[in-house]
C-alpha cells in the first residue's frame, strides 16, 4: 500500500478515533484514507473547512479523552500554530501530521511556530515501516505527556508504495484520562475544566494563577527533554573519519550511500535522528568525538545543522552539505535527493576534511 | 391620607455589599418595590436597593442582577397589609424618573436596615 | 408616597420557601469581575438555570471563547473547555462529534464570534452541527476597553470610532443571527436581550427552545443575547438598558428568527 494509507491504518491501529483535516498536497491522501477507515470502527473523520478549524476540532475531541489527530503540510501547520501552542498549555494529547514539502519545516517542527514557551515531541520516519511504528509511538507519547507530538513526514513517505503489514503495538500502560470531559462531573461541585489559561475552577482546593501555570509548562518541557528517550539510528561509526547527519527520507539516502561507500573502503558513518525533539545530542556528540568532522545533509538552507552544532559544541568542524532543492512542482520532490549527488558531496567533504589540520 | 391594601407574596434578601449600584433591578421589578438609596452606601461605596411592601417573589430582580445580590423567598400564604399613604397615588402610577427620586428619598428617610 | 420599607437582611419570619438563591446552583459562589451594570451575568445565569431545568446538567459541556465572560469558565459548576478567541465552534464540534450524547454549548462575545471567528460559526451552522452557540453581543470588544466589532452599529461611539461608526470608513454591522437563520443547517435561531425583566424572560424561553432542540438532535441552534456594556458605551449604568433599546435593538432585532420545530 502507499505510505498515506499505511499511516492512516497505523493511526486506527493505535486507537485513533478522531481525525480532522483539510486537503493539501501531499497530506490529502491521509485525509482520504482516514475518511474511509474511521467510520467502520466507530471513529470520526471531519473534512474541516480550514486548517484552523481542523486543529480546533481535534482539540475538542482530544479534550474528551479520545485519541485524536490532525495534520496538514507545513503551510497548513503555519495556520494552526496558535492552537498548537495553546494545546500544550492546556495539557492535551494530540498527534499532528506534517506531510511536509521538503525539509524546510525543521524549525517550525522543533522550535514551534507558535507563541510562548512550549515544545512538541517530534518524530521523523525514514520509511513506511518506521512511519507505521512511529505513528503509534506518537499516540502513546502524546497520552503519556499530555502534549502534542508532531509526526514529520514528506511527499515520498506519502506516495511511495511498500508491502507492509500494520499491526497494533503496545508501548506499555498509561494513566487513565481522569481529566477528560464527558459532561458527567457537571453539577457535582467538582466540574472539570480544561484550559490553557487557568486549569482549575474558582473553588479548587489549591488555586492556580496564570503566571504559575505558564511556569509549570516550562517544568513539563524540562521533564520531557530529560525523560523522553531520543531515538536515533547510527552506522559505521567504529572507524568513521566523517559522520554524516541526516533525517527523514534524505536520512534513508545517506544510510544507503554510506553503506555503499563503506563497501568501497571509505571510512564514513552516519547518524540519523529519529526524534528531532528531544534531539539525540548525546549520540551526535559521541559520534563526532570519534571522527574528524561532521557533515549535515538536509534539503533546506540549514536548520538541523544548528542542533548538530549545539551538540558538537565546537569540538569538531561541522560542514553543511545540504541545500534547498525543489522540482518545479514545489511539492518536495528534490533533484538533489539522488544517490550520486549525495555520494559526491560526502566524498568531496571527506577530501576537504583530510586536508584540514587534525 | 388614603388607605391601600397591599398584598405581599414574598421578600428578597439583599446582599448589600455585593451590589455595584447599577440600578437594573429598579426598573426590572414589576410592582416597583425596589428603590436605590440616595445617600447611604455599601462597604465599597455603591448605592444599593431597599425593599418595600408588595414583593411578588417573581424573581425578575434576581434574574437581571449582574452581581447576584438577591435571594428570593415566596411566602406560603400571601400577607395582606393595610397602609395609610400620604399622597393618593400608587407607586406604579408614577412616571419612572419621578418614582425613583421619591423612592430614594423615602428609603433614606426610613430607618432601613 | 412610597410603600413602607421592609427588612431585607434576613429570610422571612413567616413560613416561606426559597425560590432563588443568590447564586444559582450551577454558578460557584464568589465575585466575578464584570463591570457594574454588565448584561452578561444575567445571560450566564439564565443559561445554566435553563440547562438545569431541562435536566441536561450531567451531560453539559461549555466551550468558552475569550472576552469578559471568560471569567465564568472557572465559575460555572459545568464542565468547560476553554477555547481561543473565535475558535469555540470548532472545539465544540470536536467535543460533540466525539461524544454525541453530551449537550455542548459555546459562550462567545461579538468580537470573538463575529470578528475573529466568523467562519467557524457559519461553518458549524452549515454542517448542522448539533451544538448550541451563544453570542453575548454588546457591540464592542469589552475586555480590551470598548473597541469596534463587526456588530457595532452605525453612529456608535467606541474607543476606536470616537466620532461614531461611519459606513464610509468602517462599513456596516453584520447581523449574525440573520445570517445564520438563512443557513439550512440551522434549526433554531433567536435573539434576546438582558436589558429588562421582560427581555430576560423572553431570552430564557429562547434558551429553553435552543437547548431542547439540541437535545432532540434537530441541528445547529443559536441564541444571541444583546447585553449592556455601560463601560464600553461610555454611559452610566442606569442609561444602559435604554441605550440598548434605542441603538442596538433596532439593528439587531429581538425575536425568534428560525424554528424548525415550529412549522406554523
Amino acid at each position: 500500500m502507499e505510505g498515506s494509507e499505511a499511516i492512516a491504518e497505523a493511526m486506527v491501529a493505535a486507537g485513533c478515533r478522531f481525525f480532522s483535516g483539510y486537503p493539501m498536497t501531499p497530506f490529502t491522501e491521509v485525509l482520504e484514507h482516514a475518511n474511509r477507515l474511521l467510520p467502520p470502527v466507530g471513529g470520526v473523520c471531519m473534512n474541516a473547512e480550514s486548517e484552523l478549524e481542523a486543529v480546533g476540532m481535534a482539540w475538542g475531541a482530544a479534550a474528551t479523552g479520545t485519541r485524536s489527530a490532525t495534520g496538514s503540510v507545513g503551510q497548513g501547520l503555519s495556520l494552526m500554530q496558535e492552537s498548537l501552542s495553546e494545546i500544550c498549555f492546556a495539557q492535551l494529547p494530540l498527534v499532528v501530521l506534517n506531510m511536509a514539502r521538503g525539509q524546510g519545516d525543521y524549525f517550525q517542527a522543533t522550535r514551534g511556530g507558535g507563541h510562548g514557551d512550549y515544545r512538541h515531541i517530534v518524530v521523523a520516519p525514514a520509511d513506511i515501516a518506521e512511519a507505521v511504528r512511529l505513528i503509534q509511538l506518537a499516540f502513546h507519547l502524546a497520552d503519556r505527556w499530555r502534549n502534542p507530538v508532531l509526526f514529520l513526514g514528506d511527499y515520498y513517505l506519502a506516495h511511495v508504495q511498500e508491502a507492509i503489514e500494520v499491526g497494533a503495538l503496545d508501548f506499555g500502560p498509561l494513566e487513565a484520562k481522569d481529566w477528560a470531559l464527558d459532561g458527567s462531573s457537571s453539577g457535582s461541585g467538582r466540574a472539570k475544566l480544561i484550559s490553557p489559561i487557568i486549569p482549575v475552577k474558582r473553588n479548587a482546593p489549591e488555586p492556580v494563577d496564570y503566571g504559575t501555570h505558564l511556569a509549570s509548562i516550562g517544568t513539563r518541557v524540562a521533564a520531557m527533554a530529560a525523560q523522553v528517550e531520543p531515538l536515533v539510528e547510527t552506522g559505521g561509526l567504529e572507524d568513521a573519519e566523517l559522520v554524516v547527519v541526516a533525517y527523514g527520507t534524505p536520512g534513508r539516502y545517506v544510510r544507503y550511500v554510506v553503506g555503499r561507500l563503506r563497501d568501497q573502503g571509505v571510512p564514513v558513518g552516519f547518524v540519523r535522528p529519529v526524534t528531532l525533539w528531544p534531539f539525540p545530542s548525546a549520540a551526535v556528540a559521541a559520534a563526532a568525538e570519534e571522527a574528524r568532522a561532521v557533515a549535515v545533509f538536509e534539503l533546506n538552507s540549514g536548520q538541523m545543522v544548528d542542533d548538530v552544532r549545539l551538540a558538537v559544541l565546537g569540538r569538531r568542524p561541522v560542514h553543511f552539505i545540504g541545500g534547498i532543492s525543489f522540482d518545479s512542482s514545489g511539492f518536495g520532490i528534490a533533484p538533489d535527493l539522488d544517490v550520486d549527488v549525495v555520494s559526491a558531496r560526502i566524498l568531496s567533504t571527506l577530501d576537504q576534511v583530510r586536508k584540514e589540520p587534525a | 391620607m388614603t388607605r391601600r391594601t397591599v398584598v405581599t407574596r414574598g421578600i428578597v434578601v439583599i446582599d448589600v455589599d455585593a451590589c455595584k449600584g447599577c440600578d437594573l433591578c429598579i426598573d426590572a421589578c414589576p410592582p416597583g418595590v425596589l428603590a436605590m438609596t440616595e445617600h447611604r452606601r455599601n462597604a465599597r461605596g455603591y448605592r444599593y436597593p431597599v425593599l418595600s411592601l408588595g414583593c411578588t417573589a417573581c424573581r425578575a430582580c434576581a434574574q437581571i442582577c449582574p452581581d447576584f445580590v438577591f435571594q428570593v423567598w415566596k411566602f406560603d400564604q400571601p400577607a395582606t397589609t393595610v397602609v395609610e399613604l400620604a399622597v393618593d397615588r400608587a407607586p406604579a402610577d408614577r412616571a419612572p424618573a419621578d418614582r425613583a427620586g421619591a423612592d430614594r428619598a423615602a428609603a433614606d428617610r426610613d430607618g432601613t436596615p | 408616597m412610597t410603600l413602607p420599607v421592609v427588612p431585607s437582611d434576613r429570610p422571612p419570619d413567616q413560613p416561606a420557601r426559597l425560590v432563588d438563591d443568590f447564586t444559582p446552583p450551577l454558578i460557584l459562589p464568589g465575585e466575578h469581575h464584570m463591570c457594574p451594570g454588565c448584561g452578561e451575568p444575567a445571560a450566564m445565569r439564565s443559561t445554566v438555570e435553563i440547562i438545569d431545568e431541562l435536566g441536561l446538567t450531567s451531560r453539559a459541556i461549555g466551550v468558552f471563547g475569550i472576552g469578559c465572560y471568560t471569567g465564568f469558565s472557572g465559575a460555572l459548576d459545568v464542565e468547560v473547555l476553554q477555547a481561543l478567541h473565535g475558535r469555540a465552534p470548532s472545539l465544540a464540534t470536536g467535543v460533540k462529534r466525539a461524544r454525541p450524547d453530551t449537550v455542548v454549548f459555546t459562550v462567545q462575545g461579538d468580537g470573538d464570534m463575529v470578528n475573529e471567528g466568523l467562519q467557524e460559526v457559519i461553518h458549524a451552522a452549515a454542517r448542522a452541527e448539533n451544538i448550541t452557540c451563544l453570542l453575548l453581543n454588546n457591540g464592542v470588544f469589552g475586555e480590551t476597553g470598548g473597541h469596534m466589532t463587526a456588530t457595532t452599529v452605525l453612529g456608535q461611539r467606541t474607543k476606536n470610532t470616537l466620532e461614531g461608526r461611519d459606513a464610509s470608513r468602517h462599513g456596516y454591522p453584520i447581523l449574525i443571527a440573520d445570517l445564520l437563520a438563512g443557513i439550512e443547517g440551522s434549526a433554531y435561531v433567536a435573539r434576546g436581550a438582558t436589558n429588562s425583566a421582560g427581555n430576560v424572560a423572553r431570552t430564557r424561553r429562547m434558551l429553553k427552545a435552543a437547548f431542547a432542540a439540541q437535545a432532540a438532535g434537530l441541528g445547529f441552534t443559536f441564541v444571541e443575547v444583546l447585553t449592556m456594556c455601560p463601560t464600553g458605551w461610555f454611559i452610566d449604568t442606569a442609561e444602559a438598558p435604554g441605550y440598548l433599546a434605542e441603538h442596538l435593538a433596532p439593528v439587531h432585532a429581538i425575536g425568534v428568527l428560525k424554528d424548525v420545530a415550529d412549522d406554523g
